[in-house]
């Protein structure tokens, strides 16, 4: 079984998903009971990878499986080809902790066409574990574009008012990004395949060791960055994200938020930057400069909404561009916060997005005006929504803190010195807009009627929240749990990239290289 | 004389023509058992012309590695005229299968109409395994022919006689055009042999400047580009896929689109083989013309079928990227997407031929809002079919895709590619709304119209199945369409 234990993984929600398709229609509670039983199967079935312990020695891949699965001679050979290394781990991780808890949250939200909209979380489940245990190119696209599907119909058919705008908005956006992805795919193979390069499909390995001259890691970097960046989503390629957001019904924004925008950035990690190493230099400034952009423009925005939902939003976008800033810093500070701060935000985030569907479940709306000294009625809710708070703002003792503070030390510490300085009045405004929709939301006196009756969370809502708090506090206080299995694998992908740039600086005069160079 | 009898006789070979021969028979036969059905009784007739395609689909396969050529050399069973066989057959049982309850539905159930499927089947096969320009273009008339009347086969409605008579007038024009080609290359060659053309083009110190060489080239690749329905002469169309019978539109859309693209390829490839740089460039922009025209226009249609007709001409355009490639992944990139084309298009049309009403069978978008919900095995269905011509994984709309495309990139046309990729983002536009209006708008009929006839089931069943087994195991076919390449 451990042979196997990836696939099994990946593929257990999609064989839940046939199960599903022949369950009554009309069923709803043996519907989401069976969706809930799979996802949790999932986790279960996920859970040895988190306990083994070959990833705090060994950075490579581990849980290997490889067979042969296109093979046309000369023209191209696809493998299945997956595996997992300790930068994949806690997002696999992240993502099979975190369906239960989807799912969970649509127990009273969603009442239309149940059978539909589980059958199209199941899907989507393997859709991204698939693509963060590929290390073929070929079945990562794949994978990758297999999550379109279901988010596309869980956004237009159960969103809210503007969810065909959304949907649509948030495919095309998608699928634009990876189409010129996969041009890039194939001419990167046939580049390596025609210089003599010994390939094997499309494996990444493979591609790890190609030598590409400059001009050609500068376009493909591009295409492989334009892609991913739409993913992040990163200034100014953002303007998907709200809109999928504020529609989605609260599961699909948790998934969106918790796993989906880990994608881009995953795939910065995992693709973008090592297969192009010598072509990243050029870049970072451009790409460092849009994450701070992200982080302050996300932030000024979140602060001035009106809609909650659109704040959780917007506030996104200025994590993620923390995310980014930390991965760009190419040091291993920077790199694990930036790493650490994905898993974050995808618990903080998709527990703020919660949030909101717990009370937009209680009112109809998510307008900030409309609440106002809900601390009175709701004590429970009242102290969750204020851990995460804290969470998203990144007070000492939240899992927030260790990732920001990592990623702006880390990119401190590079040459984005400069940046990292403008980043961290990031961290005053999501203060500044958490705490005062804080206040809004949850002190003061009860001004509106509507608000008298509110009935704190259930039982069901408290089971929610509190994996999601233990983490909170777990990754504050002792994130060495997770570092420990991350580090190895960040340090060979660093030092990877390292040996093949130091090539390129003797060749070519970059100056943002010169300058990571000096501050070492 | 007996002896030149024999020579004849060893000329002919009859097994290089033999899955024609299969549905010719089988048509003529079926002419004559229609006359003794009663009438409105096609269902027999139905039946019978499936097995004829059974059988020569068994005859053709059978002729899988082991080459045949026939009739002095101006026809070959070779595997790549077997690989388009194969695929025109699937189109033609597709389409049978859906026609009966539509043709009954409609108030025409007239039994010729299956045997003229059977003789564009035949046309076709001549066209993909011609290898002289008469036999090709013996085989472009009888697939023509037999296809204008198919088009206006609804003799009493006005769409579907515009449909017929105009594909009639442009399609005899652009033949004028084709033979007057074959006129210009048999002047300088001496014999309309595609091999012999090639031979004498290969010879001519001055081929590419030759006036004589490149009008004949063009004026023949014209004929092919109008079969194909290529921008700039993708004029007819929308008009005849919207007014012909949908199950004929679905065909006419996969099994003579191929048929031309086989005989477009062979000739091309052999014969005009030392014009490659004037030929490929000539096709890039034709291949990004199309692309781009089908797609634009396609977003501003209101009816599905038009739609679709506009979509198919686009992914012509795809497919003439793997002309433009000139490499041997890029012609077996369009064999397979040929094949997917034919799983993917007509299962499209034969949800469509369910869904239409009777007699005003014009599927605006409005008409499919909330269908999903009323239908959910068939909106699920035109869901994967509409994926599929997105080009989105894990359909074969994909792997297609990705096969021509590597064609295109191994050659080095990464402009092309990018050209290419962009037009299908385009296209995702006008396929997800179709999308749009059967899920996320509500129902506001109910669509008690629609029946779920059995034949029809199978077909689009069928179509399903091939989507998403060319999707997710393509290797073994692609292998095929590897071997199938000259």
């Amino acid at each position: 079984m451990a042979d196997n234990l990836l696939s099994l993984m990946t593929f257990f929600p999609l064989l839940g998903m046939l199960v599903v398709l022949f369950i009554p229609r009309d069923n709803g509670a043996v519907l989401k009971g069976t969706t809930l039983a799979v996802t949790l199967i999932t986790f279960v079935i996920s859970l040895p990878l988190a306990f083994n312990d070959v990833f705090t020695v060994s950075g490579g891949m581990h849980y290997r499986e490889y067979y042969e699965w296109i093979n046309i001679g000369n023209y191209f050979q696809m493998n299945y080809n997956i595996g997992i290394d300790g930068i994949s781990l806690w997002l696999v991780m992240l993502t099979t902790f975190i369906m239960p808890i989807a799912v969970l949250s649509t127990w009273n939200a969603v009442d239309k066409n149940i059978k539909g909209f589980m059958a199209l979380l199941l899907l989507l489940e393997t859709g991204m574990l698939g693509a963060f245990v590929s290390l073929d190119l070929f079945l990562f696209y794949i994978f990758w574009e297999l999550m379109l599907i279901p988010m596309y119909f869980l956004i237009g058919i159960w969103g809210g008012k503007n969810r065909i705008y959304a949907a649509v908005k948030f495919f095309i956006y998608t699928a634009v990004g990876s189409l010129l992805m996969l041009v890039a795919i194939i001419f990167v193979y046939y580049y390596a395949v025609q210089s003599g390069a010994p390939m094997n499909g499309f494996g990444i390995q493979e591609f790890y060791q190609l030598d590409l001259p400059y001009h050609a890691q500068y376009w493909l970097f591009l295409a492989f960055g334009f892609s991913f960046a739409i993913k992040v989503p990163m200034f100014p390629l953002h303007t998907w994200l709200p809109d999928a957001h504020t529609e989605a019904p609260t599961a699909g924004s948790v998934i969106l938020a918790a796993v989906l925008l880990k994608m881009g950035t995953y795939g910065y990690v995992r693709f973008a930057m090592p297969l192009f190493p010598e072509a990243l230099p050029t870049f970072i400034p451009l790409l460092a400069t849009l994450s701070v952009v992200g982080i302050i423009y996300g932030s000024l925005v979140a602060m001035m909404q009106e809609d909650v939902k659109k704040l959780v939003a917007y506030s996104s976008v200025a994590h993620l561009g923390f995310v980014m800033l930390g991965i760009f810093a190419m040091n291993m500070q920077g790199m694990a916060g930036g790493m650490i701060q994905m898993i974050n935000h995808g618990i903080s985030t998709g527990a703020l997005f919660l949030i909101v569907g717990f009370i937009y479940e209680r009112r109809h709306t998510r307008l900030i005006s409309e609440f106002g000294g809900l601390a009175h009625k709701m004590p429970i809710f009242a102290t969750v929504f204020l851990i995460i708070t804290f969470s998203s703002i990144g007070l000492p003792g939240t899992n927030g803190f260790v990732g920001e503070f990592l990623a702006l030390m880390g990119a401190f510490e590079s040459g984005l010195r400069w940046y990292a300085v403008v980043a961290t009045t990031g961290v005053i405004f999501a203060a500044v807009y958490m705490l005062w929709v804080y206040q809004r939301v949850m002190f003061g006196k009860i001004t509106n009627p509507a608000n008298e009756n509110l009935k704190d969370l259930s039982a069901r809502e408290i089971v929610i929240m509190v994996p999601l708090l233990i983490f909170v506090f777990w990754i504050g206080i002792y994130p060495n749990t997770f570092f420990e299995k991350m580090n190895p694998a960040m340090e060979q992908l660093l030092n990877q990239m390292e040996s093949r740039q130091v090539a390129i600086v003797e060749q070519v005069e970059q100056p943002v290289m010169a300058k990571i160079v000096e501050f070492k | 004389m007996e002896n030149l009898v024999q020579i004849a006789m060893n000329n002919v070979n009859l097994s290089a023509i033999m899955p024609s021969v299969v549905l010719c028979c089988f048509g003529l036969v079926l002419l004559l058992v229609s006359v003794f059905l009663e009438r409105g009784r096609t269902a027999p007739v139905a039946w019978l012309s499936i097995i004829g395609i059974v059988v020569a689909g068994i005859v053709s396969v059978s002729g899988w590695n082991t080459p045949q050529a026939g009739f002095a050399g101006s026809v070959v069973l070779d595997n790549f005229a077997t690989f388009f066989n194969i695929t025109c057959l699937i189109a033609a049982g597709l389409t049978i299968l859906m026609s009966d309850s539509y043709l009954h539905r409609e108030g025409y159930p007239v039994g010729e109409y299956y045997p003229l499927i059977l003789f564009t089947t035949a046309g076709a096969m001549w066209m993909a395994s011609g290898t002289d320009l008469m036999t090709i273009f013996l085989g472009l008339e009888v697939l023509s022919v037999s296809l204008y009347v198919l088009a206006g086969f609804f003799r009493g409605q006005l769409r579907s006689n515009e449909a017929g008579l105009k594909y009639f007038f442009l399609g005899a024009f652009s033949t004028g055009f084709m033979l007057y080609g074959v006129a210009l290359l048999y002047g300088i060659s001496g014999t309309t042999k595609v091999a012999g053309i090639a031979e004498a083009i290969r010879l001519m110190p001055d081929a590419s400047t030759n006036p004589m060489v490149i009008a004949g080239a063009v004026l023949l690749s014209i004929g092919f580009l109008f079969k194909i329905g290529a921008a700039p002469f993708h004029m007819w169309t929308p008009d005849v896929y919207q007014g012909a019978p949908t199950p004929i539109t679905a065909f006419m859309s996969a099994g003579p689109k191929a048929a031309a693209f086989a005989a477009f390829m062979r000739v091309t490839y052999i014969s005009l083989d030392s014009l490659q740089a004037d030929m490929s460039a000539l096709f890039w922009i034709l291949a990004v013309l199309t692309m781009t025209v089908g797609n634009f226009i396609a977003i501003s249609q209101k009816d599905v079928k038009r739609m679709l007709a506009f979509s198919s001409i686009s992914h012509a355009g795809y497919a003439m990227v793997g002309m433009v490639a000139w490499n041997e992944v890029g012609f077996s990139g369009i064999l397979f997407y040929m094949l997917v084309y034919t799983f993917m298009n007509i299962g499209a049309f034969a949800v469509l031929v369910l869904v239409g009403k009777q007699g005003e069978e014009n599927l605006t978008l409005d008409g499919l809002a909330g269908f999903g919900y009323k239908r959910p095995f068939l909106g699920v269905a035109l869901c994967i079919f509409l994926f599929s011509l997105m080009g989105l994984p894990p359909t074969a709309g994909f792997t297609g895709k990705f096969f021509i495309f590597a064609g295109a990139l191994k050659a080095g046309y990464i402009w092309l590619a990018v050209l290419g990729v962009l037009n299908s983002a385009v296209s995702l536009y006008y396929y997800l709304r179709v999308m749009v209006y059967m899920y996320f708008k509500d129902p506001v009929e109910d669509y008690s119209w629609v029946k779920m006839e059995m034949a029809t089931i199978v077909s689009i069943l069928i179509a399903i199945a091939g989507v998403l087994y060319l999707g997710v195991l393509p290797g073994p076919v692609m292998e095929l369409a590897k071997l199938s390449v000259f």
